[in-house]
């Protein structure tokens, strides 16, 4: 399987990150690269092998139901960029 | 709606019940409702570098206790995966939900369509529920045309709950949203406050010519907050796909809001920008294992199921399906009528069952209060049927007992009855004394009734009832009456 520069485009666009001009080349054989890493893992027979989630083969823990976090809007605020009334202000959203 | 026969609607389901927990499904902050804006978003839920998610055990069990009352399969291991997205009330720019592997699995609804002899029976099946966290909310006022973020939202517990396109009107959507909303209720893991955003719906809707097999292209119709808008929403988004295809349109796939006020629905983005969500394992969470012994605990803790509890009261008190429906409405109503029963005798209970959906569901829908704001509890109103059962009091004596015990001027029923000397005259010599009274007293009716006017009649009974101010039974005074008149 192989990236076409298309393709790269709209991953970046997914991402929200901004390619340079003349950039999608160099990633698009960048991310190719990887996929050949893929294909050489996925010729590796897994039959019988039960896929994993994740790299640690241990079951989540839990936490208790109990309110344990105070106020701590102040803080968090000081270091926005722009705040009122207690919410955060971002540029316009419409939908 | 001659139109609509020719054509098959097709309705799937997504709801999404927020969890009644305490503390949030991956932080410890509170998910009390109504706080000022952003003092209950913690670092985690505003997404500050380095911090990780911890799941909440109660959001668990109660998705545990969803997956038992919908008879579905409880995952023994499942996988919290990353939704991404971007957008301001997302501080990670993905929500964590599940995909591949849901907690829950499969599993069934059936819901009540139709009144009276139209009444009908049928199952819905379930796809999956998974555990999702909430997003902020995005407040869209003018902030110097900015746009406001309060995140005491985000990081809230869902379930969402997902169906098969298996329902065919927008009836049947709705009886389903309202058999989900009192179940969620019912087994205590949602509050079910649709205002407040506890309980809300998305709904899939497409058409296709009757005898077609394979499914119209549907538009999803999102945040439905009450069952009226839904109906409103659904018959909308019906009719205007129908006519778009009888006018050699096509559907594109999209989603939809509603519009309460022109009941309308419109598009909100269509499928071209759709988002690619690029779901994946969420890093930080690890599988969530439920061992058997967890299920088998929470099996023991719940409470007898609406379906169980319905069968149960048709074969222990007799009563009709249609009244054992009702009844087990809500598990409020259900505890109420099990404890007036208690006090009223299990022989009384249609009596019991008539008064709770008649005139108490009257008089609580006059003055808007609930049934667990009744200010006539089960056991005085259970007191009061054990008179009329006991041939003590009258109905429309009961009434007036009722409204005693409604505003407050006694204890109970025995107790009222006894203070205002309501008990009815079941001694006939002392009826037939009144009676005698009456005639004496209504020649003119006593002549009208001989010369064959039978609501002459019906006008002697009435005063002899006045006479006893109601204490008598009605029917004996008119028995008594027809033998005193030689009828």
């Amino acid at each position: 399987m192989s990236l076409t520069n298309e393709q790269v485009h709209r991953i970046a666009h997914l991402a929200r990150i901004e390619l340079a001009p003349g950039e999608d080349e160099r990633i698009r054989d960048q991310l190719n690269g990887i996929f050949g890493l893929i294909e050489q893992m996925q010729a590796v027979d897994t039959a019988g092998v039960e896929p994993m989630s994740h790299a640690v083969d241990l079951s989540q823990r839990l936490r208790e139901d109990r309110v344990s976090e105070s106020d701590l809007r102040g803080r968090f605020q000081a270091i926005a960029p722009d705040v009122e009334a207690g919410l955060y202000l971002v540029p316009k959203v419409i939908e | 709606m001659a139109l609509v026969d020719n054509w098959e609607v097709v309705i799937g389901l997504e709801t999404h019940a927020q969890l009644a927990t305490k503390s949030k499904i991956f932080s410890g902050a509170s998910t009390a409702f109504g706080a000022a804006p952003n003092t209950q978003a913690c670092a985690v839920d505003i997404a500050l570098p380095g911090v990780l998610p911890v799941l909440n055990g109660k959001a668990v069990e109660c998705a545990i206790r969803f997956g038992l009352a919908v008879g579905a399969l409880i995952a023994p291991r499942s996988i919290f995966a990353r939704k991404n997205y971007f957008y301001p009330d997302l501080p990670k720019a993905y929500q964590i939900s599940q995909y591949e592997l849901p907690v829950v699995q499969g599993g069934s609804l059936t819901i009540r369509v139709g009144q009276g002899e139209d009444l009908s029976e049928k199952t819905v099946r379930l796809t999956r529920a998974h555990l999702e966290e909430d997003a902020g909310k995005s407040l869209h006022e003018d902030f110097h045309g900015k746009t406001g973020i309060d995140l005491n939202r985000a990081g809230t517990p869902l379930l969402e709950i997902v169906t098969e396109p298996d329902m065919r009107s927008s009836d049947e959507a709705v009886a389903y949203a309202r058999a989900l909303h009192a179940l969620v209720r019912w087994i205590d893991i949602c509050d079910g406050n649709m205002q407040e955003g506890s309980f809300r719906c998305d709904a899939n809707v497409s058409v296709r010519r009757r005898g077609e097999s394979k499914l119209g292209t549907r538009r999803e119709i999102k945040n439905l907050n009450s069952f009226r808008f839904m109906q409103q929403a659904i018959d909308f988004e019906v009719r205007w796909q129908i006519e778009r295809i009888e006018d050699g349109g096509t559907i594109e796939q999209a989603t939809v809001l509603f519009d309460p006020d022109s009941g309308e629905t419109r598009a909100m983005r269509s499928k071209e920008d759709a988002h690619d969500y690029r779901y994946f394992p969420d890093p930080d969470l690890l599988p969530l294992d439920i061992a058997p012994a967890w299920i088998e605990r929470v099996k023991g803790e719940m409470p007898e199921l609406p379906g169980a509890m319905k069968a149960r009261f048709e074969r222990d008190y007799g009563l009709s399906a249609y009244d054992a429906t009702t009844l087990t409405g809500s598990l409020e109503i259900a505890r109420y009528f099990e404890a007036m029963l208690a006090a009223a005798g299990r022989t009384a209970a249609k009596t019991c069952a008539n008064w709770v959906m008649g005139d108490l569901a009257a008089r609580l829908n006059r003055e808007d209060k609930d049934i667990s704001e009744s200010p006539v509890s089960a056991a005085q109103l259970g007191g009061l049927i054990a008179r009329i059962a006991d041939g003590t009091i009258s109905n429309s004596i009961a009434r007036k007992v009722f409204d005693a015990l409604w505003n407050g001027e006694g204890e109970s029923a025995d107790q009222i009855i006894e203070a205002e000397g309501l008990k009815q005259i079941s001694d006939s010599g002392a009826i037939e004394k009144i009676i005698d009274e009456v005639l004496a007293a209504n020649a003119r009716s006593v002549e009208e009734f001989r010369a064959g006017k039978e609501k002459a009649f019906n006008a002697l009974v009435g005063q002899a009832m006045k006479a006893t101010k109601g204490k008598a039974n009605p029917q004996q005074v008119g028995e008594l009456l027809r033998k005193k008149l030689g009828a």
